[in-house]
């Protein structure tokens, strides 16, 4: 066992989420938090974006850089497979596509993730993100991982 | 055609003028900045590590670069000075990037539409031929007026630029 699987495998048994992204240096540069709550369907991984002058593109508006917006959609969708599924290793993205569909504001912002399709190799990842109304998207975002 | 001296300065403001941004996070810089067409240079760091156990970088921090590189390759392709917000971007990972190397995005805007603007670029490391990551953006254009008035607006800085 390594240390990266003890920290995934001791983060799902206790639902800390927070303790891989410790383990992983580009989600705690882009300074990600992240925390279950609870929907009428069951559990549901929150991934937060706090609002940091690190993390903008544009600083006349100011905009959230959309490389920064893009980067959390996919350390969201990483996150979010080494907490549900049963790999030990961080999933290796194939490809990652991302619509921006609203100008993201200096402010909070939030990721939620669902698993379109799982394969015995490939998973099928949609991303949503929103800031202060999560009916109104910032970005929504799909990506492809292999898994071993 | 584009005024080249002044959209190379326009990205040194964006990229220099604000320490602390997503831009010196990363210390992303730009190579080379021509009629269309840029050279960004990501620097290896810990902080882009997506998978601490091999020291490969993120995807993510691809991503970044190759909006970047992208973005600004849009801007370079347009007669008047503005700035080009991201409308969709899709990245192909081929291999990943070797640790402990800065990699590079060439991006190329090769059709320029009224409200579009169609952006292809390329990650690579040592040989442009072994890409790390292949994309394609497509960024939208301000309206013109809101161009010339942020034209007006930062104009005077590019003046006093070296």
């Amino acid at each position: 066992m390594s240390a990266l699987s003890d920290v995934i495998e001791k983060a799902r048994a206790d639902k800390t989420p927070d303790k891989v992204i410790e383990v992983l240096p580009y989600a705690s540069l882009l300074g990600m938090e992240a925390s279950y709550e609870t929907r009428p369907d069951g559990e549901n991984l929150l991934l937060k974006l706090p609002a940091s002058k690190s993390n903008v593109g544009n600083p006349t508006l100011p905009a959230l850089h959309g490389g920064a917006i893009g980067g959390f959609m996919e350390m969201s969708a990483s996150i979010h497979l080494l907490m549900q599924l049963e790999t030990m290793k961080v999933p290796r993205v194939v490809d990652f596509s991302i619509d921006y569909v609203r100008a993201g504001r200096l402010e909070d912002a939030w990721a939620s993730c669902s698993v379109v399709r799982q394969g015995r190799k490939l998973v099928n990842v949609a991303i949503q993100m929103w800031q202060s109304d999560r009916q109104a998207p910032i970005a929504t975002a799909r990506a492809h991982f292999l898994i071993d | 055609m584009a005024d080249l001296d002044k959209i190379r300065k326009l990205c040194k403001l964006m990229i220099n003028a604000n320490p602390g941004d997503h831009f010196s996070t990363l210390g992303l810089r730009f190579v080379r900045i021509e009629q269309g067409k840029t050279v960004a240079e990501l620097p290896y760091s810990e902080g882009i590590v997506g998978n601490p156990e091999t020291g490969v970088i993120h995807g993510g921090a691809l991503t970044a670069l190759l909006d970047s590189s992208c973005g600004f390759a849009a801007v370079a392709a347009l007669d008047e000075l503005s700035l080009c917000p991201t409308m969709d971007l899709r990245v192909d990972y081929m291999r990943p990037a070797e640790p402990h190397k800065p990699v590079y995005a060439m991006a190329e805007a090769y059709r320029v539409t009224r409200q579009v603007v169609f952006c292809k670029g390329v990650a690579y490391q040592d040989d442009i031929d072994k890409p790390v990551a292949l994309c394609v953006a497509n960024f939208t254009r301000l309206d013109p007026e809101i161009s010339a008035e942020m034209a007006k607006m930062i104009e005077p800085f590019l003046d006093g630029m070296e």
